[in-house]
């Protein structure tokens, strides 16, 4: 691997930046491998670069149907936090946190991670209610956040209108001061990179269309597009497709997959200092470093993989931040589009092992999966590695539903679902 | 924006209608004669196909009944529509 640094880069300048290799090989697949991941966005792609890095499998391929990043990990608002309220989920995405603010060293790439701070707006007596018991469960739980005064608020973030005038008013926020956002393509093209250094085949244009399994019912090969390549442990992270792969496996899941929607403003010059979310009127902002305002919208209601949503949707969230942030009233919207998100009925993941020997499944991260990419591939490859879960997400099984034990963060999670 | 066929309506605008989840699923008549894997599968697991998909709707701003359709889940097109307690159609090409 070309190692990145100010010395590389001078070094390069003198050759006007044309010498610089490709970032990562593009191989044709091995008959067989160790483990074979699934899905190659930023969850498949940081599991293949765990399992090489601490867990010493060198034959280790990921297949991806298109190309990296290109699905939910280039579609989303990029929003990393980890105030969720339950012990578990706090844990979980706090571990993804730490790892995050490491990151860019580990991979030897800038993923610009930028802990800007997350605010979530209170527009209700319940929802103040709500969010101080976040703050509460999450200072036990030892993860930062603090409650804000409408005052503070603005202070925070100064675009942001208290003003008694609205129809939802601030009546205070929620503040966690290390979350914030990263760039998504550098966290696809950092751990692709990384792994592809440690002999990783990161296979695209290579979707699966079956697996085959031994008479004991165990994984031994998947069918794929190009060619049967055959594994003893194959490890699912293909987001809104999961049902589709794991009914290969003759699996049903506790999934349904809906389009989620974002969209992009004109770039404009530094307006926006920190990411605010509202779930109440439901909007999610914040500015990219192009200086696009990043804004992301609900769901739809029905079950879809076309990858766009309906415009009604994109608009009640315009309606609402051109209600916290009257300047951008004016601005015109560039781009907007969906991802496909793979949802439980509980809306915690799904990190485990499954039924079928040699198969785990890394799935469920519903609407808000960017932010656990580093942790999730920390544990899901220490869970294919070991074949047993680390204790972080051994409560997020697939049997939880069988058993009743659910992370119940569809009502409890910052988020509005 | 979907225009769902309401089989009692014709075709209205999605803003219309509230969705309600996989069609067929029908409820155990003695939930306390099922093992907990069995009633784990009726309560959480769902086909979530990547194509056809028979889905429940109700035209809560409408007619205010539930029916079903046939809806392809990469096209977001409908194939069809029934009636509650209906036999399913063969999905209309």
């Amino acid at each position: 691997m070309q190692r990145f640094s100010g010395f590389a880069l001078a070094r390069q300048a003198l050759s006007g930046h044309t010498a610089w290799g490709r970032q990562w090989r593009s191989p044709e697949p091995q008959a067989q491998y160790d483990a074979i991941i699934v899905g190659g966005g930023g969850h498949g792609l940081a599991t293949a670069f765990h399992l090489a890095r601490d867990h010493g499998l060198r034959r280790v391929a990921v297949l991806e149907k298109a190309w990296v990043g290109g699905g939910n990990t280039g579609r989303n608002t990029t929003i990393i936090r980890s105030n969720y309220l339950f012990d578990a989920s706090a844990r979980l995405y706090d571990h993804a946190v730490k790892l995050w603010e490491q990151l860019s060293q580990t991979l030897n790439y800038n993923v610009m991670f930028s802990q800007r701070g997350v605010m979530m707006l209170a527009h209700t007596v319940h929802d103040e209610q709500v969010f101080k018991r976040h703050v509460h469960a999450n200072r036990l739980a030892g993860v930062d956040n603090e409650w804000l005064t409408p005052e503070q608020a603005k202070a925070f973030c100064p675009p942001l209108n208290i003003g008694p005038g609205m129809r939802y008013p601030v009546l205070g926020a929620a503040l966690q001061r290390r979350a914030g956002v990263a760039r998504h393509d550098a966290v696809a093209w950092g751990y692709a990179r990384a792994a592809d250094a440690l002999g990783v085949d990161i296979i695209e244009n290579c979707a699966v269309t079956g697996i085959v399994r031994n008479a004991q019912g165990a994984v031994q090969a998947v069918e794929t597009t190009k060619g049967r390549i055959g594994t003893a442990k194959l490890g699912v992270v293909a987001a809104g497709n999961t049902s589709v792969l794991m009914g290969m496996a003759g699996l049903r899941m506790p999934l349904e997959s809906y389009p989620l929607q974002a969209l992009v403003s004109e770039p404009v010059k530094p307006v926006f200092p920190c990411v605010v979310m509202s779930n109440t009127i439901h909007a999610y902002i914040s500015q990219s470093d192009k200086g696009e305002l990043v804004i992301g919208a609900g769901t739809d209601a029905y079950i879809s993989y076309s990858q766009r949503g309906a415009l009604h949707v994109s608009t009640h969230t315009l309606e609402a931040i051109c209600e916290l942030f009257p300047q951008f009233r004016r601005l015109r919207m560039l781009r907007n589009w969906g991802g496909i998100v793979d949802v439980t009925p509980d809306r915690s993941p799904i990190i485990a092992k499954t039924p079928v020997p040699g198969l785990y499944v890394n799935c469920g991260w519903g609407t808000g999966g960017f932010k656990a990419t580093p942790g999730s591939g920390h544990l899901f490859a220490y869970t294919v590695a070991h074949d047993a879960p680390h204790a972080i997400n051994a409560p997020f099984t697939m049997e939880r539903f069988r058993d009743g034990t659910m992370i119940d963060e569809a009502a409890a999670a910052a988020v509005a679902h | 924006m979907l225009l769902i066929p309401c089989p009692y309506c014709g075709e209205r605008p999605e803003l219309e209608f509230a969705y309600a989840g996989e069609a067929g699923i029908v409820r155990p008549v003695d939930p306390a004669l099922l093992d907990d894997e069995s009633w784990g599968a009726f309560l959480y697991q769902r086909g979530n196909p990547r194509g056809l998909h028979g889905e429940r709707w109700r035209h809560v701003n409408g007619c205010g009944r539930f029916f079903n359709t046939w809806r392809n889940t990469v096209s977001d097109a409908f194939h069809g529509a029934w009636k509650a307690g209906e036999t399913p159609p063969e999905p209309v090409p």
